[in-house]
């Protein structure tokens, strides 16, 4: 890979070629806005590709077809419904708190957005390279449900201020053992900066490098996850059958929407934060093994073969980090959206019961193996 | 110890019996052609796959020789929750000069029918049967009302119960 072509000898091409004909600031400017959208614009396709794909995965595990009839196999589905979304009314109910209803779906997304800035896209490829990434993550993600309870609490709803509440339990509870679980992989990697954990995968992810607690610190940060993105089997915060939407019971037209995408976003940040520690980002599969057929299955993964290609075709390998990391990142996806259309909705308290009786103390004891593991070097 | 155990246990119990469910979906879900079982109703008009159990228009049975096994007992119609079942029975005199009942009109109103198939339950000689139509819907309202019985059909008689023959 060294010899070829880099995302940062991109990036720094294009950042000379800014400063040769603009003030430092200037520069700075746009390559903020454009980094900002370039980031946004990319997620915002992964929502538009995971929203068709629940709806199929979902069609198909319930025994039915999915959408099927806007375009082939539906797949413009989604643009007629965000088409009707936006044109449909945002109505505020009478004696709802007019201005915290109104910035409660902004508020959340913003918040859900926020949690981008650290992610590593590609080798070099980073919003903000800071050597607190993944606190920064777990920090911003655990403020999203403020905008819950704003949405709740201003709606003048009971099915919604009862939502919100549960909301409220479940992220506060399951922040723990998420939490948790990520401090296992960071005692691993010996470092919270998001490109330094994906370095430190370069011989094998930590899911296979870090023996079974990483596996059982994966599954806990599954399940966790799962339970802040307020997602089924976890998705108290919106039972239909019981709440009829919760907390965004009273939203209508693209407030709605907002709610809808920020369910999304989150998915989509816990999956590529979930694949950043686990699964090593960017990194390819990478066996974790000193002989020799598993150094030559890494260096063709490494596209190693590459090198004697000319030139011109070695730009192909460019995407080849960004194919691993948007195939881990949907691969999660995947998994969160097979446990939604698979298992029951769990009641409050099994709920609770399941975090603090069954996940907490396990990821502690985890979390225990893990330093062991740290101190004594047991790890690849 | 024993509750430490118990405790591991019920952990990967449940992990079992979770992987249970998510193999079943999984099954379903890389497999669409053999487990999607809806049906892609106006599109395949032609030849719709509807069982055999479903419970549609209700029919009186009859044979190839226009005979029916409705006694007019109107078990049917008390047992029917909405009244859309009405017998007209009517008088006849048999041969050897006997007074009976036979069914004159089987009026089944169709558009008070919930199709609950209790009339079907309620008969006791299996005269009617529910079939498996569905597209019932119609612009003439007084259609709804049906005479379920063919015109000039009659009670089938019941096979005669003959002496044994001695051996």
């Amino acid at each position: 890979m060294i010899s070829m072509i880099q995302f940062s000898d991109v990036l720094a091409w294009i950042h000379q070629l800014l400063s040769s004909c603009m003030a430092p600031w200037l520069v700075f400017l746009i390559e903020l806005v454009v980094a900002s959208v370039a980031a946004v614009v990319a997620l915002l396709v992964c929502v538009i590709i995971m929203v068709y794909m629940e709806r199929k995965v979902a069609g198909h595990m319930q025994l039915r077809h999915g959408p099927n009839r806007v375009g082939w196999h539906g797949v413009c589905q989604l643009f007629a419904d965000i088409i009707k979304l936006l044109l449909k009314e945002c109505f505020t109910p009478t004696r709802a708190d007019k201005l915290l209803f109104v910035v409660a779906p902004v508020l959340s997304l913003c918040v859900s957005l926020l949690a981008l800035a650290p992610i590593s896209w590609g080798p070099g490829l980073v919003l903000w390279n800071t050597n607190i990434g993944v606190l920064f993550v777990t920090a911003i993600s655990s403020m999203g449900v403020i905008g819950i309870l704003m949405a709740g609490w201003s709606s003048n709803n009971k099915y919604a201020l009862m939502g919100a509440m549960r909301s409220g339990a479940q992220i506060v509870s399951y922040e723990l053992s998420a939490g948790l679980s990520i401090v296992a992989i960071v005692a691993l990697a010996g470092t919270l900066n998001t490109g330094g954990i994906i370095e430190s995968q370069a011989n094998g992810w930590w899911i296979l490098k870090g023996h079974l607690p990483a596996f059982f610190a994966f599954i806990i940060y599954i399940i966790a996850s799962t339970a802040e993105c307020n997602r089924a089997p976890f998705d108290l915060a919106e039972a239909e059958s019981e709440l009829t939407a919760g907390y965004h019971t009273e939203y209508s037209g693209m407030q709605f929407g907002i709610f809808y995408l920020n369910e999304y976003i989150n998915m989509g940040v816990v999956s590529m934060v979930a694949s950043t520690l686990f699964l090593g980002g960017w990194q390819p599969f990478y066996l974790p093994f000193d002989f020799g057929w598993a150094h030559a299955f890494n260096d063709i993964m490494a596209l190693k073969f590459m090198e004697t290609w000319p030139a011109w075709i070695s730009w192909v390998s460019l995407a080849w980090p960004l194919v691993w990391f948007f195939g881990k990142l949907f691969l999660i996806i995947f998994f969160m959206m097979w446990f939604r259309w698979t298992f029951p909705r769990l009641r409050i308290d099994q709920l609770l019961k399941l975090e603090w009786k069954y996940l907490l103390p396990l990821s502690i004891v985890n979390l225990v193996i893990i330093a062991l593991i740290v101190v004594l070097g047991l790890h690849f | 110890m024993k509750a430490l155990y118990n405790y591991l246990k019920e952990v990967a119990f449940a992990f079992v019996s979770l992987a249970n469910g998510l193999l079943l979906t999984l099954k379903y879900f890389v497999t669409p052609w053999k487990s999607i079982i809806t049906e892609n109703y106006p599109d395949n008009r032609a030849n719709p796959s509807v069982a055999d159990e479903f419970a549609g228009e209700v029919i009186l049975i009859h044979d190839e020789n226009n005979e029916h096994k409705c006694t007019a007992c109107t078990l049917c119609q008390l047992a029917c929750p909405n009244n859309s079942i009405q017998i007209i029975s009517k008088q006849v005199e048999t041969e050897d000069g006997k007074k009976k009942k036979v069914l004159d009109k089987w009026v089944y109103h169709l558009e008070m029918c919930t199709f609950c198939k209790q009339c079907i339950d309620a008969c006791p000689q299996d005269a009617i049967k529910m079939t498996n139509s569905y597209e019932l819907s119609c612009f003439d309202r007084s259609t709804l009302t049906k005479i379920l019985n063919q015109p000039g059909s009659k009670l089938k008689e019941k096979p005669k119960v003959t002496a044994k023959v001695q051996e």
